[in-house]
């Protein structure tokens, strides 16, 4: 392959890369993604231990099912599910090649990120005004609303960013002409998105229904 | 690599995962209607949870089809999570041991 060539092969997903990355071939930015989201993960497993930690451990522990209610949030589940099924759509199509299919996709996830943090602010706002605050609440422990905001603060600021990166995204594959060139970029949006899904699957799990 | 495998049936995937939900819900309430103890209700909700979080792993982050040591780089942070529940619980229970024997303590100093 002449170096012209090369270059040409290199450049056709908008970045250079200099030597092929051993994990995940199609770039080294995939290969990023995956270790920042361990990195993350590590992060959230941490909160998620010390809240099994804090509560294993309180005699008077309220039963969140109860406090918080789960109406809302099971709503919210469902939706974050419909987001990354909107996400794996995105990619599909813009991976057949249809540009206008895959940015409307792309919205639809955005969308469903902003609903599910518009959602948080007001499960957020109506659990203030029953009385949980961060240092203290009328059930029990203070620090069951210490955990609570802290690893649903934690989580929502993962999806307001997920958001932002997904209309950076929307922008970018509206820039560029040809749909192959935005492939890998979206395909590393995706996997930011899913995590963020996969979180709230174990926060809704241990935070709410446990 | 997952840019070569043929993509995985979502909408599938999609269903599996709201069902799961439904069920996860479900069983929250199942000590009203049966005689079920609550440490069978966490281990169903543990298990549910994990089968969820694998299928989004495994399928919409492709995971099924990436390098086994891609795999290993997402698994890790499970495993260093779960050594930290060891880690903090001994040292949890010790201080929640500590205050409870303070706290009889206390009140015999108060009744003084």
């Amino acid at each position: 392959m002449s170096a012209a060539t090369s270059h040409a092969a290199a450049t056709s997903h908008g970045a250079v890369e200099p030597a092929e990355s051993p994990l995940t071939p199609e770039s080294w930015g995939k290969l990023g993604m995956w270790i920042f989201l361990a990195g993350d993960a590590v992060g959230f497993g941490t909160l998620l231990a010390a809240y099994g930690g804090m509560r294993a451990t309180s005699g008077d522990w309220p039963n969140p099912f109860e406090v918080l209610g789960i109406n809302l949030t099971a709503a919210m589940t469902f939706l974050l599910i419909c987001s990354s099924v909107t996400m794996v759509k995105a990619l599909e199509w813009l991976g057949k090649g249809d540009r206008t299919r895959a940015r409307m996709f792309l919205f639809f996830t955005a969308l469903g990120g902003a609903i599910f943090v518009s959602c948080q602010a007001y499960e957020w706002s109506h659990l203030i005004h029953r009385g949980l605050h961060i240092n203290g609440n009328p059930w029990g422990a203070a620090l069951f609303g210490t955990s609570f905001f802290i690893v649903t603060g934690f989580h929502g600021l993962h999806v307001t960013a997920g958001v932002i990166y997904l209309l950076a995204n929307i922008a970018v594959v509206s820039r560029r002409p040809d749909p192959a060139a935005s492939y890998n970029m979206v395909e590393i949006t995706g996997l930011y998105w899913h995590f963020v899904d996969l979180v709230w699957i174990m926060v809704f799990t241990f935070m709410y229904l446990l | 690599m997952a840019g070569d495998h043929q993509h995985p049936n979502y909408m599938a995937i999609f269903y599996w995962l709201a069902i799961l939900t439904v069920g996860e819900i479900g069983v929250v309430f199942l000590p009203h209607y049966l005689p079920i103890s609550k440490l069978t209700v966490g281990v169903f909700l543990c298990a549910f949870a994990i089968v969820k979080a694998a299928m989004v792993a495994m399928y919409f982050m492709h995971l099924k089809f990436e390098t086994r040591t891609l795999g290993l780089i997402a698994v890790t942070p499970l495993a260093i999570a779960t050594l930290l529940v060891f880690v903090i619980l001994p040292d949890a229970f010790f201080v929640n041991h500590k205050t409870a024997n303070l706290k009889p303590a206390a009140e015999g100093a108060a009744k003084h």
